[in-house]
């Protein structure tokens, strides 16, 4: 009980103290938005691209909004050193950094569903299959707030945890399949997209919405989650062996 | 509580940081209730000590035990049992000063309506009651130290790690955070407390261990430490004029004291006989020397200090100052 007291209030926290400030929140509306209106603009025709666009605009604001915010904060906590009172806790470092994680994951998983609810006004999405996209959007959100952790374990200043995760994150754009199908790339890119965990999500996405995937969903679900697993890992053996030194 | 008892202990503990080692093969045990010092320069090894005890460092050898659980190998294990008052103030700089204390006491598992009313207990205790609900990043830097005080101990931890609590901070504020230490320790706790301060250490403490390069050079109860100086005299010459070191002069002129220059405008003399003052103010004017003033001095822990360490704990202070920012004495 006493370490659920904990984990909930580091999520509270965070959430009060980072993701539910004004800026975020805009930030959450209008990145969706406006990629949401640019892809829809690029295309050229008109309503019915926006189920094919939906996989791509909801991932796009996930990773975003994750990344972003977990590795700046975290950096940020470094480097004021409140970061110490978390491991100064009598609670265990794996339960500490899901509770830190917590709040980018959920704050992903909302920022997922804007572009969701732009689309209910132009287009009908009874045909979309929720039991896939809403554990597919979880999961997106958790790997992708993994990687925020990885990088802002690895970087020690907020300005390096922006240049690393963009690193990460405008390549992903082009290779996951999140607008340009994959099948589409040359060849020698595409083992590239295999080895990046978004493009698992995204697959199930374009699947649930579009009834359009290239591999089986349990494939998708599996690579997804273990890519979970070991950017959660990779990151507690980071923090252990760089923070607790 | 059994004062008698071991409250943790340390056993030829050692961390490298890189070529340079912090802590040496070092080995104490404080008991239950008592309040220990650990004196020391910077570099010493006084906060990867502290580190180590507390979880954020791992120890490359040697083992530790807190509360009878052996952290040596998971330094979560008794980490509910210890509190940490850091060197420097490590609370939420966007949460207020309640906020922060609430939410120190939510990551010991303590409910809401309890670590409401601590919070509002510690906040008086640290007569910051008026400031609670302004943001820390706004807090003074005295008002930052009380209150991360305030953080260590609001889940009444019956071991308390304090390192360098009184540092850079105002007189008041530094003798309020030293009644309150001594309030703790009267009540019971455990206190761990690492300071250049040697007057601090000398008025809080019951045990020292002076800590030299990562090495424990000496640990002892106060009554022991100052027995190889009881009986001694000393006085101390305030000069002015004194453009040269006479020290070199008096000793040839009176070979029954040991004279020694502190600074320019101080001359330090120490002898098991009776000094005598009036030949050396005469030795010292015949030489265009004036002597200001010219003080006895009962023998304190800063003699027995540079006496064990050979480090001048004037200079020891300073340089602390000179880090973190103004002295408090």
């Amino acid at each position: 009980m006493k370490r659920w007291i904990a984990f909930w209030n580091i999520l509270a926290k965070d959430m009060q103290a980072y993701y539910l400030k004004p800026p975020n929140i805009s930030w959450g509306i209008i990145f969706p938005l406006a990629w949401t209106g640019m892809f829809f603009i690029r295309s050229g025709s008109g309503l019915d691209s926006v189920l094919g666009l939906l996989p791509g605009v909801m991932t796009i604001s996930i990773l975003f909004g994750t990344t972003s915010m977990l590795s700046v904060t975290i950096t940020f906590e470094r480097r004021s050193r409140s970061f110490e009172r978390l491991l100064l806790a009598p609670v265990s470092l794996e339960l500490l950094m899901l509770a830190k994680t917590s709040g980018a994951i959920v704050f992903g998983i909302v920022n997922a569903f804007v572009p969701v609810v732009i689309a209910a006004f132009l287009v009908e999405l009874s045909g979309i299959a929720w039991s896939l996209v809403i554990p597919a959007i979880v999961l997106v959100g958790i790997v992708s707030t993994f990687l925020g952790l990885f990088i802002a374990v690895s970087v020690s200043e907020v300005f390096e945890a922006q240049t690393f995760s963009n690193f990460f994150r405008f390549p992903m754009i082009f290779l996951c399949g999140l607008f340009f199908p994959i099948m589409s790339l040359p060849i020698y890119i595409r083992p590239l997209s295999y080895i990046l965990p978004v493009t698992y999500g995204v697959d199930i996405l374009h699947g649930a919405i579009n009834s359009e995937h290239i591999m089986s969903f349990m494939t998708d679900f599996l690579v997804i989650s273990s890519f979970c697993i070991v950017l959660f890992l990779l990151s507690l053996y980071n923090i252990k062996r760089k923070w607790i030194s | 509580m059994n004062t008698k008892s071991t409250a943790f202990e340390v056993s030829k503990l050692t961390k490298h940081y890189g070529d340079v080692i912090a802590v040496n093969d070092i080995s104490f045990s404080v008991n239950q209730g008592e309040l220990f010092g650990f004196l020391g320069p910077n570099g010493a090894g006084k906060t990867t000590t502290i580190n180590i005890l507390t979880g954020l460092a791992w120890p490359d050898a040697g083992t530790m035990n807190i509360g009878g659980i052996d952290c040596t190998r998971n330094p979560k294990a008794a980490q509910h049992l210890v509190g940490i008052v850091p060197d420097e103030s490590n609370l939420y700089p966007e949460l207020t000063g309640f906020g922060n204390l609430c939410f120190c006491a939510a990551l010991y598992g303590i409910r809401k309506n309890e670590r409401q009313k601590r919070a509002w207990e510690l906040l008086e205790v640290f007569g910051l009651t008026d400031a609670a609900d302004r943001k820390f990043a706004g807090y003074s830097k005295g008002m930052k130290r009380k209150l991360t005080f305030a953080a260590g101990i609001i889940h009444q931890p019956p071991i308390l790690f304090l390192d360098e609590p009184t540092t850079g901070i105002d007189v008041a504020s530094a003798r309020q955070v030293r009644q309150i230490i001594a309030e703790l320790h009267r009540q019971g706790t455990t206190v761990f407390l690492t300071t250049h301060y040697i007057e601090e250490a000398e008025r809080l403490c019951e045990r020292i261990a002076f800590i030299v390069k990562g090495k424990i050079v000496q640990t002892d109860r106060i009554v022991d430490l100052l027995k190889p100086v009881k009986g001694k005299n000393i006085l101390l010459l305030s000069v002015s004029n004194g453009e040269r070191d006479y020290s070199d002069e008096m000793k040839r002129a009176f070979p029954q004291y040991q004279v020694q220059s502190l600074k320019p405008s101080e001359i330090r003399i120490e002898s098991t006989e009776q000094i005598i003052v009036g030949p050396m103010v005469r030795f010292l004017e015949e030489r265009g020397v004036q002597v200001t003033e010219a003080r006895r001095q009962t023998p304190s822990l800063e003699d027995v200090f540079v006496q064990v360490t050979g480090i001048e704990a004037e200079l020891m202070k300073k340089e602390k100052e000179k880090i973190g920012g103004g002295g408090n004495q």
